[in-house]
């Protein structure tokens, strides 16, 4: 999909969106929510529309994406890998499991792989905190990571 | 047909629930998804429902169903209910998380579900914030301010249009209360709102839930849908945060509901005065709101009566980290810290010593073993320079490196500063680069880390190397000082509270920052 078109669908829905959700300023991190579920990411593309739509500065909008982490501005990986790196899995080793899960995948914390198969990234405490090292694997949890573990989610994530 | 329960908490499932639940459906037996019973030593627990009580089984795996349901599993653990950790348990709030089906309304009215409501709503609303005042019931979120007060002020400020604010954003390493009430009891959480908007006359609540709990937002939402006709004319709407830590701060939270970057509000004015879009709001953590309705159904003394001092009512304690009986324990305020991390959390699940524990989240202080005499009361954690926040316990063993804990403090810090005031968004990084100056010296290696040149070490180390003392001693002052301005110079908990973590593995663990360890004799 060329970078126009979906600038352009992206476009459309958040015209679609605001009209069924309303366009008042609070409605922003709902939508910010709906677009990156839907396309994947919050592309620079469509910021200014989203000004528009809200009647609030380009400034404001981009200052919401870039403040929150859960907002992406450029594609991620296909499948997500959520490890937390909180106090209560560092008890349980977390550390150890994190370097193994980035060298097993293939990918820097905080990156997407080159060949855009998978993203690593960091959460703080996904509340399992009596069963840790703790991971979101494409929205699914999973706990008590162990080296066997690792070998799972990166079979799972290359299938 | 046998009846069986399964847990569907977040906790379960990543342990292997949903596979089991599975494999008993596919044996004939009619399941029932539970919110999780808070021992997760046992899950996936299984319960199968007989003329004696629901019997449990656990941990069981999808191919231990045959020997589940003709009684001869191993697993086999006896009446739930009359188990050790959960019979010595006090559950006020926590009654019905684990036994019912989370989105069962006709379940949750057998249980005891609404008589809250329908108390308050029989009542003037001065009458419910009074009960809630005689209940001595505090804020559960940390500060323990007491929630009748907060409530009272909201009744009293003018005005037509009011709100309800949940914030159920506060997600502290080592907690998990909030989460696990919300997807195994929701309606107590939406009956508290209610109780609480006829209280002080608002007609709409907000349930602010992080992006880290997805299986908490759909129950949730499934919840208000269904009850609505029931909470009428009062409503509810989710809002789920975008994964900053620091929108668990509650003025950065309305901010957030509002639109905005979850950036702190100077304080005053309060939120109770001008909070959400400006007008007059009640803030409270999830488990200040759950707990009304019990106060409501049973009475203010009922709750009062139990408690230690000016800590009045249960606690849910979550006992987390590297323990052997991880898990929620809702119990009346007073238990000592050593009898919750040995007695009840069983010691570590290493089996090594305890080291420390850290208490009330990323931003709690460590305790050290010999500080377990300490009673589980707002005022006493304060006099010992801890908090209790939201009642967290991280147990680390032996094999913690208390100064690598401390740098962690600071690099929270510095990860989620919302970057409005300057002791916490400059003294966190500053503080990072003092804990790593501390572990070098330390760890006698270089005596600090060459800058490579790039963007980030050019930021860190912008000061003339040479310039600094790098030894352990001066570095330690300085560590101080920096813990100093960023307590009273912050704008909220989040760079104030910092230095807890930092000075108190510095207090208690000197010989990890690289100082001569004090002999038991002067520690006395």
């Amino acid at each position: 999909m060329s970078e126009n078109k979906r600038s352009a669908d992206a476009g459309a829905y958040v015209d679609q969106w605001v009209k069924t959700h309303g366009a008042t300023r609070d409605r922003l991190l709902p939508l910010l929510h709906a677009l990156q579920e839907e396309f994947g990411f919050v592309s620079d593309g469509v910021v200014p529309l989203i000004a528009e739509r809200l009647n609030i500065s380009r400034a404001d909008v981009h200052g919401v994406v870039t403040f929150y982490p859960d907002f992406r501005r450029h594609p991620g990986g296909r499948h997500k890998v959520q490890i937390c790196r909180a106090e209560s899995c560092q008890a349980r080793g977390s550390d150890a499991i994190e370097a193994l899960l980035a060298e097993g995948l293939k990918v820097r914390l905080g990156e997407t792989r080159g060949d855009g198969a998978v993203s690593l990234e960091t959460v703080y405490c996904l509340g399992l905190c009596a069963i840790g090292p703790n991971a979101l694997v494409d929205g699914e949890p999973v706990a008590r990571i162990d080296e066997g573990g690792v070998a799972r989610i990166v079979a799972q994530v290359s299938a | 047909m046998s009846r069986v329960f399964v847990s569907a908490d977040m906790a379960s499932v990543a342990l292997g629930a949903d596979r089991v639940a599975q494999a008993f459906a596919d044996a004939g037996c009619q399941v029932v998804r539970t919110g999780s019973r808070g021992l997760f030593a046992i899950e996936p627990l299984v319960e199968v429902e007989t003329d004696e009580g629901r019997i449990g089984y656990g941990p069981v795996g999808p191919e231990d169903v045959g020997a589940v349901l003709d009684g001869s599993s191993k697993a086999r653990l006896g009446i739930v209910d009359d188990l050790p950790f959960f019979v010595t348990q006090q559950r006020f709030t926590f009654s019905r998380c684990g036994v019912i089906d989370p989105l069962d309304l006709a379940d949750y009215a057998a249980h005891g579900g609404w008589q809250g409501l329908d108390a308050a709503r029989a009542m003037t609303p001065q009458a419910v914030v009074d009960a809630v005042k005689a209940s001595g019931l505090r804020g559960r979120g940390g500060a323990g301010f007491p929630t009748g007060i907060k409530w009272q002020t909201v009744f009293d400020a003018a005005g037509p249009t009011k709100y309800i604010v949940c914030n159920a954003d506060e997600g502290d390493s080592g907690t998990f209360a909030d989460r696990m009430l919300m997807e195994g009891d929701p309606f107590c959480l939406i009956e508290g709102m209610a109780i609480a908007g006829h209280a002080v006359g608002a007609a709409h609540g907000y349930v602010y839930i992080r992006s880290e709990y997805p299986y908490a937002v759909r129950t949730m939402q499934a919840a208000i849908a269904l009850c609505s006709p029931r909470l009428a004319p009062f409503t509810i709407e989710v809002r789920v945060g975008a994964g900053a830590y620091v929108c668990g701060e509650e003025t950065a939270l309305l901010d957030s509901i509002e639109g905005k970057r979850g950036q702190v509000r100077a304080k005053p004015p309060l939120p109770a005065l001008q909070g959400l879009f400006g007008r007059p709001t009640v803030i409270n953590n999830v488990l200040s709101l759950a707990a009304v309705p019990f106060i409501l159904a049973e009475g203010a003394e009922a709750y009062g009566a139990v408690g230690f001092g000016r800590s009045r009512g249960t606690i849910p304690v979550q006992l987390a980290g590297n323990v052997r009986n991880g898990g929620l324990y809702e119990i009346g305020f007073g238990l000592t810290l050593g009898e919750l991390v040995h007695d009840i959390g069983g010691g570590t699940a290493s089996g090594r010593p305890v080291r420390a524990v850290q208490v009330g989240g990323p931003l709690g202080a460590y305790i050290p073993p010999s500080q377990f005499d300490l009673p589980f009361d707002y005022e006493a954690f304060a006099a010992a320079g801890a908090l209790i926040g939201h009642a967290g316990i991280t147990v680390f063993d032996d094999t913690a490196d208390m100064a690598r804990m401390a740098r962690f403090a600071m690099e929270f810090c510095a990860a989620e500063s919302c970057g409005k005031c300057t002791p916490c968004r400059i003294g966190s990084t500053r503080g990072i680069e003092v804990m790593d100056r501390i572990i070098a010296a330390r760890d006698e290696a270089a005596a600090m880390p060459a800058p490579t040149g790039g963007y980030l070490d050019a930021a860190l180390y912008s000061r003339s190397p040479q310039r600094i003392d790098h030894g352990a001693a001066a570095q330690t002052e300085l560590l101080r000082d920096l813990c100093d301005t960023m307590k009273f110079g912050s704008l909220c908990a989040l760079g104030g509270f910092t230095p807890f973590p930092v000075l108190s593995a510095l207090d208690h663990f000197p010989e990890d920052f690289g100082a001569v360890a004090p002999s038991p004799q002067a520690a006395e």
